[in-house]
């Protein structure tokens, strides 16, 4: 283990593992338990908004705000939560946004899916050509598109619906770009062995390919989910009616419509953030793998 | 894997050569192809390409959302060009860029450096830098909101520390703008973190293991070793985080809706209001095709400029 040395003596210089313990005591000056310490009270200084959050979701309306800040309020309301949901409704637009980015994400993941496999191990003509006109609309902004997209939807009739929200953004070149990479990782002497036994493009890509690049598809699912349920600016042109009105919307309203209910307005903005934390939680280590290897995700 | 991101874009075509013909696929896939590609196609086309297109179309236009549209020629460009409102919008926006990137990469470079192999649970502390990331933009506005009014947390901790509040963060147009990049910054530099750290990973020992045998100390390992061997990592990563500052809407628009007067208008917000609450729809495409033409340009120039100081060979 001399590299461990070596890199624990050089600081900030790591090797793939995680956690190797030094041999021998850093020649540095500034002790190992000083760095971790600091870098503790860094990261909590980092959260303290989110904690901040939380810790004013619990209190009653009067005690939001005190000079000295006080973390806590006379009792832990845990209720502010529930009513929190019925607030506005943003119970119905927490569903809303549930339909929206779950339907949104099994689409992208199917549609990115069949054009990858096309894009990767099928050849046709123009096929290059084809993956480069996708690849060149990865570089346009979303807001260039914004406004003819919204002169569709309602030339289609459909503003104020869920298909407004879902089907823009189900077919963008970044799912197919970023399962394409995986699935031509994927060793042709697999498929090869499948086509002997007989099996066509559909078996291929159902139980060769997607179940060996199943990180793959992790990683873009976890980034369309929180794609969809993170965006604005789309919901805001194109809905404008409860029955359709997503959580980022509904926060911006909860802001705007009053602001002495602040305690509920940071519950709800807690409710807003659990399921994507959760999934970044679950999912951590597909998704640095993802970030890594396409630099890209929900920028 | 992060070093060879870009590489990777540009190294596919080959990959694909190579999985052509060598490998039994002399035949054409034409037919069988054409189920595979049609959904994601139709998509494509409809939600992608054409509206693409139809934007710079529409830029040329008086197009009015009801109504119908009449020819204007150049004339939303020259509009735009003695338009205040739109030269305080790009105003804004390079200042925030300039303040944002800078500050982004060096924080995400410096913090991904510090949680080294020294660091416990080091895979837990990047995963939260990194939870601002993936939580709703409008989310964090709005707690950042709340710290940042008066009588919030951050002025009545400085009430009680120094007896001196703090000032009125959203409220003031000189604070406005770096409280929005403040907040920004917050809330975007996770994802670098993480492609840096991902970088760092990949830097062989054997190198700095080497040079620390040489004598080198750390800041010397770090900045002759480590950071031209990540040049490729932070290139892409700086290109992208430039495309994405020149987009800031959402964090302005919830924080201070683009005020006090136009102090923190972007050209995404200014697109916005001219489109959707001016309804001037042709107005609003040639304001999104500015900032495209400036994003592919910027974009273009990192290009050229990335033969002076970014190492692919190892």
């Amino acid at each position: 283990m001399t590299s461990d040395v070596a890199s624990a003596r050089s600081g900030a210089l790591p090797p793939a593992t995680d956690d190797p313990a030094p041999a021998t005591a850093p020649r540095r000056s500034r002790p190992r338990w000083v760095s971790q310490a600091l870098l503790t009270v860094v990261a909590l200084l980092f959260l303290s908004p989110l904690i901040w959050m939380v810790l004013t979701a619990l209190k009653a309306g009067g005690e939001v705000f005190s000079t000295p800040p006080r973390p806590f309020g006379d009792a832990l309301l845990f209720g502010n939560f529930s009513d929190a949901l019925d607030y506005l409704p943003f119970g119905r637009f927490l569903l809303n946004t549930m339909v929206v980015a779950t339907l949104g994400t099994l689409i992208t993941l199917t549609t990115s899916a069949l054009s990858a496999y096309a894009f990767s191990r099928l050849r046709f003509r123009f096929r290059d050509g084809i993956f480069f006109l996708y690849l060149g609309t990865l570089m346009v902004p979303q807001e260039v598109v914004v406004v003819p997209m919204f002169l569709i939807m309602q030339k289609l009739g459909w503003v104020n619906t869920f298909q407004a929200l879902i089907l823009p953004w189900a077919f963008t070149a970044f799912g197919t770009f970023l399962l394409r990479q995986f699935f031509l990782t994927v060793p042709m002497e697999l498929e090869e062995a499948a086509k002997i036994d007989g099996c066509g493009h559909w078996r291929i890509l159902r139980s060769v390919i997607a179940p060996v690049t199943a990180p793959a598809f992790a990683v873009l699912a976890v980034f369309t989910f929180i794609n969809y349920w993170n965006s604005f600016l789309w919901p805001l042109i194109v809905t404008n009616d409860v029955s359709t009105t997503t959580v980022p919307l509904g926060l911006n309203l909860f802001l705007g419509q009053n602001g002495q209910e602040w305690q509920l307005l940071m519950a709800a903005a807690t409710i807003s953030m659990a399921p994507t934390i959760l999934l970044v939680l679950a999912l951590q280590k597909y998704l640095v793998r993802g970030i890594a290897l396409s630099g890209l995700g929900g920028r | 894997m992060a070093v060879t991101a870009p590489i990777v874009v540009g190294g596919d075509t080959t990959a694909t050569a190579r999985g052509g013909p060598s490998h039994g696929y002399r035949k054409g896939d034409g037919r069988s192809a054409i189920p595979f590609l049609t959904p994601g196609a139709i998509g494509f086309l409809a939600f992608t390409l054409f509206p693409v297109f139809a934007s710079l179309a529409m830029s040329f236009f008086d197009w009015p959302v009801l109504g119908s549209p009449s020819f204007l020629g150049f004339g939303n460009y020259s509009e735009l060009l003695s338009d205040t409102t739109f030269r305080t919008a790009l105003v804004n926006t390079l200042v925030f860029v300039v303040l944002y990137v800078p500050i982004n990469i060096v924080l995400s470079l410096g913090l991904a450096a510090w949680i080294s192999p020294r660091i416990k649970g080091r895979r837990f502390y990047r995963v939260v830098f990194f939870v601002p990331a993936v939580t709703p933009i409008v989310g964090n506005a709005v707690v950042f909101s709340l710290l940042l009014t008066p009588n919030g947390l951050i002025d009545s901790t400085m009430k009680s520390l120094f007896g001196v509040g703090a000032p009125n963060f959203l409220g003031s147009t000189s604070w406005a703008l770096p409280a929005v990049v403040m907040m920004s910054v917050w809330q975007g530099f996770g994802y670098n973190l993480l492609v840096f750290s991902a970088a760092m990973d990949a830097v062989p020992p054997s190198l700095t293991e080497a040079a620390s045998i040489d004598g080198a100390g750390t800041v010397r390992q770090f900045f002759s070793i480590v950071l031209p061997l990540l040049s490729p990592s932070i290139f892409f990563a700086t290109v992208l985080t430039l495309i994405s500052s020149f987009q800031v809407f959402t964090q302005a628009y919830v924080l201070t809706g683009g005020g006090p007067g136009s102090s923190t208008t972007t050209l995404v917000m200014y697109l916005y209001q001219s489109g959707f609450q001016f309804f001037r729809l042709g107005f609003a495409s040639a304001v999104a095709w500015v900032l495209f033409v400036i994003i592919m340009f910027i974009t273009g120039l990192q290009f050229l400029a990335q033969k002076k100081w970014v190492h692919y060979d190892q």
